[in-house]
């Protein structure tokens, strides 16, 4: 289980403090699906971030499986079963497909099992597992490449923010049904950053967060219809669909 | 021969013992000291200069070539001259190589001039590898200089490494192809220390319809400096990219110097060059996967340069 306790962070900006994120407290229970939406520049990335280590709080505590991990590195939070799928993933000259997963997965990865884990993404594994994780591929081969690093991963909780995002609407459609058959036989707990209507579908719970507070929380069926009436404003998420 | 001698033999040429079949020359301290010619292949010494003369018969196919060189002594000046003659329609691979142990303070320098004369139709692929170890503070010096004369639809693509520990090297690499021909050239180079490399390329498309890929692709660490200046020149209807691609690091400098010319209107050729850091998101990947900084950089330097 992940708890959030009241987490923020601020930047300092001349001689203002801006934060970020806010006193946001949390739980995500074991092997449940959380989504967070909200508007852009609310914090989400931001507190995702914060989960993986790769920014630091400025107050707060992250506690996982009862232990207080806010001050671990990023690699000590892998280490303990945390992965994190980038917004916008890096690409790399010179690392193939099959290498990134079998470095995803700590050990050299059969063929096989890399081939399972691209399927799954919806890419053809064979065209796939000897190329270059670099600019000859487009954004969207890059994002299920991105989703498919940490499938080869045994992990507790998967944060994947805004997998939707830079994906077009062909990509988008097979990226949700890839997403709905992974979530169907995880046992990982996960926290999706989303927009996106389909993916919110998805989950047992959602949380909107914006100016880096939560601004609601409860379940699909009991945040989902709100979003429709008083959020949709600020959410914007039916515009922003592909 | 004894361990460190086979142990440079696995770095650069990928050979653990004497090959049981094939041609090839091994060359130690200045000497020839094993070499074995094949039905196809036959190596023979120089008569006016230091060297060998490797003769490959036409339509050799699918045979491969070592003639790696080490260097296990201090205070070493090895100039050599090897010619290739490759065979109208010969199919052939050729592994060359040089690795300099030193522990002395002494100066040890391999110097090696390689011409390879490739008739028509024939294929080439040639490897070269350099690498320098030893506790001794005696310089690790390789200079080589390559001459490539390609004839009509002709292919030769060379993957020349430097895997680390040369204290200087100056690479002098010309090419000229005749119709149809095409050259590929992969350079990899690594510096560290107060290393310095110079890689100078001329290759020269003379007939039509020839074509040339050169990549060069370095990491330069600490204070090391690299210098690149690849140039294409299109004298007929040909097609020519370069590419420089390097990772600065630390306080090390590195020129690239890519140029390209054309003397006729039907040459295509274009020229690239990037040089930067390691990008941090790349590192931060890696890092989520549970490797500390240190070993993300690695990996992303080892692919880099794979």
């Amino acid at each position: 289980m992940l708890e959030i306790k009241n987490l923020s962070f601020t930047v300092e900006n001349g001689n203002t403090e801006t934060g970020i994120v806010n006193d946001i407290s949390m739980t995500v229970p074991d092997g449940r699906l959380i989504v967070i939406t909200g508007p852009n520049g609310g914090g989400k990335s931001t507190l995702a971030r914060l989960i993986m280590g790769i920014e630091k709080p400025t107050g707060g505590q992250i506690i996982f499986n009862n232990e207080d991990i806010t001050n671990l590195s990023i690699s000590e939070r892998a280490k303990k079963g945390i992965g994190y799928a980038f917004q916008q993933p890096p690409r790399f000259k010179g690392l193939t497909v099959r290498r990134l997963l079998s470095l995803a997965h700590g050990s050299e990865l059969p063929e096989d099992r890399c081939c399972s884990y691209l399927t799954k993404v919806g890419l053809c594994s064979q065209d796939y597992l000897n190329r270059e994780v670099d600019s000859s591929l487009s954004g969207g081969e890059v994002k299920r490449i991105e989703i498919a690093t940490l499938m080869a991963r045994e992990l507790l909780l998967a944060i994947y923010d805004e997998p939707e995002a830079g994906i077009d609407l062909w990509s988008f459609t097979m990226l949700v049904d890839s997403f709905k058959s992974m979530m169907a036989d995880r046992k990982e707990s996960v926290v999706i950053i989303s927009h996106q209507e389909r993916i919110m579908k998805l989950a047992d719970e959602i949380i909107i967060i914006a100016d880096g507070k939560i601004r609601a929380q409860g379940s699909r069926d009991e945040i989902f219809p709100k979003l429709m009436g008083e959020f949709d404003n600020a959410c914007k998420f039916r515009e922003q669909s592909v | 021969m004894d361990k460190t001698d086979y142990s440079m033999l696995g770095k650069i040429a990928g050979m653990s013992s004497i090959p049981s079949v094939g041609a090839y020359n091994i060359r130690k301290n200045g000497v020839g000291i094993e070499r074995r010619s094949t039905e196809n292949i036959e190596i023979t010494p120089k008569k006016d200069n230091p060297g060998i003369d490797i003769r490959i018969k036409p339509g050799t196919k699918a045979e491969k070539v070592h003639i790696p060189v080490i260097i296990t002594e201090e205070g070493v000046n090895d100039l050599v001259y090897n010619d290739f003659y490759i065979g109208e329609g010969a199919d052939v691979e050729i592994v060359a190589g040089c690795g300099i142990h030193n522990s002395g303070c002494k100066t040890s320098e391999h110097d090696g001039i390689h011409r390879f004369f490739i008739g028509r139709n024939a294929k080439v692929r040639y490897v070269e590898k350099h690498y320098g170890e030893g506790e001794g503070t005696g310089k690790r010096i390789l200079n080589p200089t390559t001459q490539v004369y390609m004839q009509e639809n002709s292919y030769c693509e060379m993957e020349t490494v430097q895997i680390k520990g040369v204290d200087s090297t100056v690479r002098e690499t010309t090419a000229e192809l005749a119709e149809g021909a095409k050259f590929v050239v992969l350079e990899k180079l690594m510096t560290h220390g107060s290393q310095k490399a110079q890689s100078n390329m001329t290759v020269n498309l003379n007939g039509s319809d020839s074509s040339a890929q050169i990549v060069s692709r370095s990491v330069a660490k600490d204070t090391s400096e690299q210098v690149f200046k690849p140039t294409a020149v299109g004298n007929a209807y040909c097609k020519a990219h370069v590419q420089c691609d390097s990772i600065i690091m630390d306080g090390a400098k590195i020129s690239s110097v890519p140029a390209i010319t054309a003397n006729n209107a039907d040459a295509h050729i274009v020229h690239e060059a990037a040089i930067g850091r390691i990008n941090n998101d790349q590192l931060l990947k890696l890092m989520t996967f549970g490797m500390n900084e240190q070993e993300a950089e690695d990996v992303i330097i080892q692919g880099f340069l794979s």
